[in-house]
């Protein structure tokens, strides 16, 4: 969501590309695309196929945010028992009815720990902060499409 | 209030769709229908498939990183979880009450945050299927379709949004996962400066959310059959209010109303919250399900968010929107509103008293002092609570002698929703699915409902969820990295190094 904060450059952005699958569009399955953008770090399963299925289909891949490039908050679960945490929110939590531990086959397998993407797939730009600024998305989409080798100034190279 | 269509008899014997991911919703959901041979719906639920562990992770930690740390939960509404661990924080450091500067900064910040993403919320997410159409052109359904064919609401949407962020940024220190709020207080005021180019657009903020207000109403009223009806299901509803009954997002005190509006507590200390608010686990989702423990797990789930606010309240305090709650209030003949596409019209509402509330501070000049901390004696234990752009948003904290954090729970404000959302979803199958071929169409009418609680889906999976396989995480190179942990029935034994 935080590409929306490029604000009303984004009217001058959708001149240009054409969204795919998209927080803000209803497409549910990623197609042939020259740039995917893709945040957050693996949690589970499921994020584990989207992300190889999403390099398989763009040209270019670009890791957007702290917990794309190291896991990030999330990741701070990576030194604790997987089991040990689900004990303690579901069955130990104050208020807390009925013991269970969710486990339908519906809900994706978690992993037991949160990792950044380059660790799965090739990445090939990578824009850190938490969030990025919106000037800093701009300028790797701007230099994306016109075709430049480094896309982010080292000024806007920065967490934070 | 049953639980018709939660969970089917033989589930085995049923066709399963899946709508995967639900769409144009911040965070990760699938909703699953499962169907019998004659097409009739048999099972509907939404499914929160993330997980975090914050609750978890947050201990250990000294207290005054939380404020900080916990925004993380969300790239929405981080000023919420920014302002209710502040407020939790606040009584941890024996604040008794903030500075005016402290307490107005604060307010500014999150009513700034309540304007945009109700405006986010509204014109980005929601407004391309109240204009086009639920079961319009999928390519064209979205904001870019808005930009096109409505290019004035589209351009007005993100100026709104972008004014609530540069609040957000003056009083915060950036537009995302800003640094404002502190233990105690804030580390910032407002400079003449700042204050002065918020002031130049801010009756542009006013008058066009007026305006979206009229464009709520003029959608309602073009189909009033389809807006009171659709997904329409009873309950009660939880908000905060001021010690005057008015609408307040920052702080007041807790009031629920069941389904005829009638009241079920009032003025309630929020610090109280678990003596009123227990929590129920299922096995099909990561997002628990809250209950007024009174009324018990079956009949005391509840509505939050701005259509339980606008009708909980007493009165608004800004007169725009109070004129317009009241015109609210009078198009049901003063019974309450249960439908949940008049989510929209209250939270255009919301956002012009947003946008009022912001004029008005900047018209206070306290906003720029420079009294920004208040402390006193020390505490273990600490509970904010406050009114998020959906609905009530509860931290709890407590910390040992160290200053460190050995407990935490958090209820967010889409998990209040929880059970509402999927009522309303079987409402929706029951009526507009059943009997019928699937299109894309039909099933995004499933997604309307979900967007109308405006939900943020990565907020409510702070939880941590169960496994029931075992797998093996390959990186690109083909090094094993990780594995997933196998659990099958429900009990948790020893995962795999």
């Amino acid at each position: 969501m935080s590409i929306l904060d490029i604000d009303e450059r984004l009217f001058t952005l959708l001149d240009k590309v054409e969204f795919d699958r998209s927080p803000i569009t209803d497409i549910k399955e990623v197609g042939e695309c020259d740039v995917g953008i893709i945040e957050g770090g693996l949690c589970n399963a499921e994020n584990v196929e989207v992300l190889r299925e999403f390099r398989r289909r763009c040209k270019v891949l670009v890791a957007l945010g702290a917990c794309a490039i190291n896991g990030g908050l999330p990741a701070q679960r990576n030194h604790l028992s997987l089991p040990l945490l689900l004990q303690e929110v579901y069955r130990s939590e104050p208020g807390a009815e009925y013991g269970l531990i969710p486990n339908d086959p519906e809900l994706p397998l978690p992993l037991n720990k949160v990792h950044p993407l380059h660790e799965v797939v090739r990445i090939d730009h990578f824009i850190p902060g938490c969030p990025p600024s919106a000037d800093a998305i701009w300028q790797v989409l701007t230099g994306l499409l016109e075709g430049r080798e480094h896309p982010l100034d080292h000024s806007l190279i920065h967490f934070d | 209030m049953t639980y018709g269509l939660e969970t089917a008899e033989h589930p085995e014997q049923l066709r399963r769709v899946a709508i995967d991911p639900v769409s144009r919703v911040e965070g990760h959901g699938k909703v699953t229908i499962l169907l019998d041979d004659d097409d009739k719906v048999r099972q509907v639920r939404l499914h929160v498939v993330e997980f975090r562990g914050f609750e978890r992770f947050i201990q250990g930690r000294p207290y005054w990183e939380v404020p900080v740390m916990v925004q993380r939960l969300c790239g929405i509404c981080p000023v919420s979880h920014h302002l209710a661990a502040s407020k939790a924080m606040d009584a941890i450091v024996g604040t008794k009450r903030l500075t005016p500067t402290a307490e107005k900064v604060r307010r500014l910040m999150h009513y700034g945050q309540i304007l945009q993403s109700h405006a986010l919320h509204f014109f980005h997410l929601c407004s391309p299927d109240l204009l086009f159409g639920f079961a319009s052109e999928v390519a064209k359904r979205n904001i870019v379709g808005v930009a096109a064919a409505h290019p004035e609401t589209a351009r007005r949407g993100v100026l709104l949004r972008r004014f609530g962020q540069e609040v957000i940024r003056v009083t915060a220190g950036k537009r995302i996962h800003g640094t404002g709020s502190i233990p105690g207080g804030v580390n910032k005021s407002v400079t003449r400066e700042e204050r002065d180019v918020l002031l130049a657009d801010i009756y542009d903020m006013v008058a066009w959310s007026r305006d979206a207000v009229a464009l709520v109403k003029q959608l309602h009223g073009q189909d009033p059959a389809l807006y009171n009806s659709f997904g329409v299901f009873r309950s009660g509803m939880m908000s905060l209010v001021a010690p005057d009954g008015a609408l307040d997002f920052y702080d007041g005190s807790l009031r629920a109303r069941d389904e005829s509006g009638a009241i079920l507590f009032d003025h309630v200390n929020y610090r109280e919250y678990a003596s009123y608010i227990r929590e129920e686990v299922k096995p099909w989702s990561y997002m628990k399900f809250p209950f007024l423990s009174s009324l018990g797990a079956e009949k005391g789930w509840y509505k939050v968010g701005p259509l339980a606010r606008v009708q909980n309240c007493d009165h608004i305090a800004s007169p725009l929107a109070d004129a317009e709650r009241r015109e609210f209030v009078d198009y049901a003949g003063g019974s309450p509103i249960h439908a949940p596409l008049a989510y929209h019209w209250t939270r255009m509402i919301e956002m012009l008293h947003a946008a009022e509330t912001i004029k008005d501070l900047l018209h206070d000049d306290d906003i720029m002092g420079d009294d920004l901390v208040s402390t006193g004696e020390h505490a273990r234990e600490g509970i904010g609570v406050i009114e998020a752009p959906r609905g009530t948003l509860i931290h709890h904290y407590r910390v040992n002698d160290d200053d460190l954090v050995t407990m935490c729970n958090l209820i967010v404000s889409t998990t209040h929703n929880n059970q509402a959302m999927n009522e309303a979803i079987r409402h929706v199958a029951k009526r507009y699915l059943s009997g019928h071929r699937l299109t894309e169409g039909l099933l995004n009418h499933i997604e309307v409902a979900i967007r109308a609680f405006d939900p943020c889906l990565s907020c409510a999976t702070h939880a941590l969820g169960q496994m029931a396989l075992e797998l093996t995480l390959v990186g690109a190179d083909g090094v094993e990295l990780d594995q997933l942990a196998r659990h099958g029935d429900g009990t948790v034994s020893r995962s795999p190094p």
